[in-house]
């Protein structure tokens, strides 16, 4: 993977196909968390490191336990016919959401003891992301784009890490920018109805559409 | 228990309803309700998840240890949601490709994490029968409703068929901001509506207070 194609990754998942707002995954962290920016800059963050790890962590689980091919885990201990051990489509949910629950437990765990400080400023953040749709959302994304027979296998798998990288900036992006207007946006005279939640959708349209113009880009 | 029931049931389409007033699972409703073809096939496949995995937590809500409650739901309802993947995979090819990752996403879905949380675990079985069912078609109306809107002023049509010919589509509105937009308006217009209810209400309260 030549670093031309690294770069065409994360400009396409920060900005062409930015996850919250050209893919609408992770809205209720964005709509719930961005009222001010020091929170959008925490879950940003968080979501950042939770989404390349998960990416990290998913690839070999479902390479090596699910996928059917000769380093399949299960074909190495029981033999026969590598094709027989095809687990992805009954397995695939399960086994990533479990994975990524157990990961998030484990971040936060390991964060607490480590560094007291930074569990103050990401700790309520990091429990809320199990159920972020964006982190799994990510996982199976990337084996549905990366993971095909024709893939050289560590080509592949930096990718999915890249694209879980990218995911989360993308996700900081917007959710940095939604967090500074609506910070403004308390101080507008809004018609009442529109206050609050109606007026932040309308925002996240225009910021949406301004992300179109990204388009052409790859 | 015949009015309560009833009330189970109906709750989720207008004073809890999932999508318009409590915000959850945004992130399906945004991204489907590009056809009402497509809505409706998530509104089943979500109201199939829901109701399935409200009666099985309500059933086990007795041996489930509290403290591991929350992966005990996620496995139940992710067990379900790959039925759904497997039988569209099987069934309704076209269904599940236009659908794409949010198929696998239903386990995600806050609505059905929040009702096996909120009620399921708390509640008898019938009940959390009419609960799911009661949420699902709530989800369903407001996500039909939104495809409509979508469908019929970015696409011209309405389930396929053409309404007026002629009519020049605007495409915004099948693409993402459409989708924030109307959302956004629509939030507002309900907003909008019970406000002036409450103020109706209001009127009418002072005579009451005297007598």
């Amino acid at each position: 993977m030549g670093i031309g194609e690294a770069f065409a990754i994360l400009i396409s998942t920060i900005f062409v196909y930015n996850f919250v707002l050209s893919r609408f995954l992770g809205l209720c962290p964005y709509m719930g968390v961005s009222k001010d920016t020091g929170s959008a800059i925490g879950m940003g963050m968080a979501v950042i490191f939770v989404m390349t790890l998960a990416s990290a962590v998913t690839w070999p689980v479902y390479r090596f336990l699910l996928a059917p091919s000769t380093s399949n885990l299960w074909y190495q201990i029981f033999g026969g016919d590598p094709a027989s051990y095809d687990l992805t489509r009954v397995l695939r949910t399960i086994t990533f959401i479990l994975v990524i629950a157990a990961l998030v437990q484990f971040v936060e765990m390991f964060i607490r003891t480590v560094s007291p400080g930074l569990y103050r400023a990401l700790g309520i953040y990091i429990a809320l992301i199990t159920t972020n749709c964006a982190v799994l959302g990510v996982a199976v994304l990337n084996v549905d784009m990366f993971f095909q027979d024709a893939q050289p296998v560590a080509a592949s798998y930096l990718k999915s890490v890249l694209q879980g990288f990218g995911a989360g900036v993308g996700f900081m992006l917007a959710m940095v920018l939604m967090s500074a207007i609506r910070e403004r946006l308390d101080l507008a005279d809004v018609p009442e109805p529109l206050k609050g939640v109606p007026i932040a959708f309308i925002v996240a349209g225009l910021m949406s559409m301004a992300f179109l113009g990204f388009a052409g880009l790859i | 228990m015949n009015a309560p029931a009833s009330r189970e049931f109906t709750k989720g389409f207008s004073k809890s309803n999932p999508v318009f007033v409590l915000l959850l699972g945004l992130c399906p409703t945004l991204a489907v309700s590009v056809t009402v073809h497509n809505a409706v096939g998530m509104a089943l496949a979500m109201t199939f998840v829901l109701v399935c995995s409200n009666v099985i937590i309500s059933l086990a809500r007795d041996i489930i240890p509290p403290k591991v409650r929350i992966p005990c739901f996620i496995v139940v309802i992710a067990t379900f949601v790959t039925i759904v993947e497997l039988v569209m995979q099987a069934y309704m090819p076209p269904l599940y490709k236009s659908l794409g990752i949010f198929v696998p996403l239903i386990v995600v879905n806050c609505i059905i994490l929040g009702r096996a949380e909120a009620f399921a675990s708390k509640n008898a079985v019938g009940a959390s029968l009419l609960d799911g069912l009661g949420m699902g078609f709530g989800f369903g109306w407001a996500l039909v409703l939104l495809a409509t809107v979508r469908e019929i002023l970015g696409h011209g049509t309405f389930f396929g068929y053409e309404l007026v010919p002629g009519f020049q589509p605007a495409l915004i509105m099948i693409l993402p901001p459409g989708a924030f937009l109307s959302l956004g308006l629509m939030l507002g217009w309900i907003n909008w509506r019970r406000s002036r209810r409450a103020r109706r209400r209001q009127d009418t309260a002072p005579p009451l207070k005297l007598e």
